[in-house]
């Protein structure tokens, strides 16, 4: 099933939970909501499972207008932060819990609620309650409940963010492969950006209930359309340095107090002649060279593979991803390459890419 | 001289201290703080024993007793040479005991249901269904009548069940031909003992029930409709299985509180109209012993009354706890890691 949202807005009084929101999900595709706490993707979420109605704008189920329609004619299943089992009923009673309320005869019931468990592995547990069962467990009970209906579209309200590490890295695995199987349209909120890189089809950032950018994972790192994509997107955060870019002797230089480095001409055109401008690059973007611009090393954080180092150059600061074995200590006196095929440029008023935004 | 004063500071006991010394100052402080709690503690043991525990001492001793205003003064109850189990005697024997008996279960059983369970739980859900503000002023009005004295709240039903043409509900009534005009509390004595009570009830139930449901999480409730649910199977599924507890507390409570209840039925229809009309248990009780004919106040035999409904209270409350399965409800969960 497709889903389009036409300037969806929710508001309460003066406040604004989702500012004209327009988006499409394809037919089976997996979108990630992912913004700061606040930022209106639940707000959205919640618009789109019916449990809030829209102030303004339009939601459709493959060209139906459904803003009046009731959650429960909606058929969609919803996995919350909290799972949301009810603690009375035992891990059976919820994920036949849709069913029930189908008034689907019990052996079908039975069957189907079965055949759930097995697809996530929870068949031994069936008779306990909710109390009985490990994070983990109600997490799969959760998911189970939401899938026994089959439904036409799956939501996700920051379902992993109450799990420890390991189990998070596994079910993040476990989901993304089960909705590739099902084919299940799928809208999963969140505020982790791995998460949201690592299982979507198309990410939409969202601040302060607007849509800031709505595009594949790899689009969005390598081509962040505002600043605060560009400094949401990635991890450890892309780096910003006031730039001026100028032209000289037909190169393109961004240029600062103690800081100089050549700019490709395809990305430098676009910059120059704006005065001052705000340049983007990413950690690994950076290196340890022979040449290039020189810093102090302000402090090193060993991150195992990499280490995370703080230079500073002149009154700036970058972080930079650097090779472990080469032992750089704190006041050392490093050179930096930039690799400035990758660098961005940002408009430092509307904070826009210079780049991509056309 | 730093170090020094951090050190001492830090608590480390000094070495030079005996330890019989120590033991014994710490016996003296230990001894204090148990005098000063016992301190904190005896006015409340005092009046607790003078308007309790006597008084309870004094009930069991004068059921067994004829202790009356009659012989008040020359009776000396006290002495067990007095005691008898007459007063068990007299109320078994009594001819209107059955039909004072089926008064009181009829009362405590309608009014419970219809009003202290049924309505109480009816708004609670409807409050907390509709815009905010409007449930709680519905909330409000409902605490209306456990807000108004009891003699004023009677009172205001007795002038509204009043005769034609001066009882409002009258001036609705004859024209539609339901009432002939006469006292309506006379005609139909139980239908108002129980609104009466039950209307004043319900708001305790209300108020439980409301907190209650608020306090569900969201979430459960947008699970449920997500699910599939319906508002009535969304209350059906997961409200009511969410506040069994509060609804054990209720019932139990209010039957408690219903069955030794009696001044509004005493202000409405003091037992009447008639012979035992709507006499229950606890105002038979009263009557007996406070507020008898030509002022003869059997103490000893409405003491003997009061105890048997103190018995019955605690029957009906275990009765509850073992349907509702109360064990099962206060133990900890189970839970075991993964």
């Amino acid at each position: 099933m497709k889903v389009k949202l036409e300037n969806l807005s929710k508001r309460w009084g003066k406040v604004v939970g989702a500012d004209c929101i327009n988006l499409d999900i394809g037919d089976g595709e997996f979108v990630a909501f992912l913004g700061p706490s606040g930022c209106g993707k639940t707000t959205t979420l919640l618009m789109v499972a019916g449990i809030y109605k829209p102030t303004e704008g339009y939601i459709r189920f493959d060209d139906r207008v459904v803003n009046y329609l009731a959650p429960k004619d909606r058929n969609i299943g919803m996995v919350f932060q909290s799972y949301a089992l009810y603690p009375h009923m035992t891990a059976f009673q919820n994920i036949s819990y849709p069913l029930k309320l189908q008034k689907t005869p019990k052996e079908e019931m039975k069957k189907r609620a079965q055949k759930v468990a097995d697809m996530m592995d929870i068949g031994h547990l069936m008779d306990r309650k909710p109390a009985q069962l490990s994070g983990g467990q109600q997490q799969r009970v959760a998911l189970g409940r939401a899938l026994i209906k089959e439904p036409q579209l799956l939501l996700f309200d920051e379902p992993l963010s109450n799990l420890d590490a390991r189990l998070r890295l596994t079910m993040r695995a476990e989901i993304k492969r089960l909705q590739v199987d099902l084919g299940v349209t799928s809208v999963y909120v969140t505020h982790d950006q791995v998460e949201a890189m690592t299982m979507a089809d198309r990410v939409a950032v969202m601040k302060e209930g607007k849509l800031q950018a709505y595009s594949p994972p790899d689009e969005l790192y390598d081509q962040p359309r505002t600043l605060f994509v560009a400094g949401f997107v990635g991890s450890p955060p892309m780096n910003f340095l006031d730039v001026e870019v100028v032209r000289e002797n037909g190169d393109y230089h961004a240029r600062r107090k103690g800081f100089d480095a050549v700019v490709p001409s395809d990305r430098g055109e676009k910059a120059a002649g704006k005065g001052n401008v705000i340049l983007g690059i990413r950690p690994e973007n950076i290196t340890i060279a022979n040449v290039g611009v020189s810093g102090e090393i302000y402090v090193v954080e060993p991150l195992g593979r990499d280490d995370l180092i703080t230079v500073h150059i002149g009154e700036a600061s970058v972080h930079v991803l650097s090779d472990p074995t080469l032992g750089l200590r704190m006041g050392q006196t490093v050179t930096l390459g930039f690799n400035t095929h990758k660098v961005q440029f940002f408009d430092p008023q509307t904070e826009k890419s210079l780049l991509w935004m056309d | 001289m730093n170090r020094t004063s951090r050190l001492e500071r830090g608590g480390t006991p000094p070495l030079s201290h005996a330890p019989s010394g120590e033991e014994t100052s710490s016996i003296g402080a230990r001894m204090r703080s148990r005098l000063e709690a016992y301190g904190f503690l005896s006015p409340a043991v005092l009046l607790v024993t003078l308007f309790f525990f006597i008084p309870v001492i004094i009930i069991f001793i004068l059921i067994l007793s004829d202790l009356k205003s009659a012989n008040f003064g020359t009776l000396q109850w006290w002495l067990p040479v007095n005691w008898s189990l007459e007063n068990y005697a007299k109320i078994f024997g009594n001819k209107f005991f059955p039909k004072i008996l089926g008064n009181t279960f009829f009362y405590v059983a309608v009014t419970l249901t219809l009003f202290i369970f049924s309505s109480a739980l009816l708004i609670a859900v409807l409050t907390t269904h509709i815009n905010r503000r409007a449930g709680f002023f519905f909330r409000v009005l409902w605490l209306l009548p456990r807000l108004t004295p009891s003699v004023i709240y009677i009172m205001m039903w007795q002038r509204m069940a009043s005769r034609a043409p001066h009882g409002i509900l009258n001036q609705l009534l004859v024209p539609l031909g339901i009432s002939t005009g006469g006292d309506l509390i006379q005609a139909a004595p139980w239908l108002f003992v129980i609104i009466a009570n039950g209307m004043i009830g319900a708001s305790f139930g209300m108020v439980i029930f409301t907190s209650a449901i608020e306090a569900i999480p969201k979430d459960f409730m947008m699970a449920s409709k997500v699910d599939g649910a319906s508002t009535w199977q969304t209350i059906r599924h997961v409200i009511l299985p969410s506040i069994k507890w509060p609804i054990l507390f209720v019932i139990t409570y209010q039957t408690l509180s219903l069955l030794t209840s009696f001044e509004q039925i005493m202000l409405l229809t003091d037992g009447g109209p008639g012979l035992y009309k709507t006499e229950v248990w606890a105002l038979t009780a009263y009557h007996r012993a406070l507020s008898n004919y030509f002022g003869n106040n059997q103490w000893g035999y409405g003491s003997a009354w009061a105890v048997i409904l103190v018995i019955i209270g605690v029957a009906a409350a275990s009765i509850y706890m073992r349907v509702f399965k109360f064990d099962e409800l206060v133990q900890e969960p189970k839970i075991d890691l993964l």
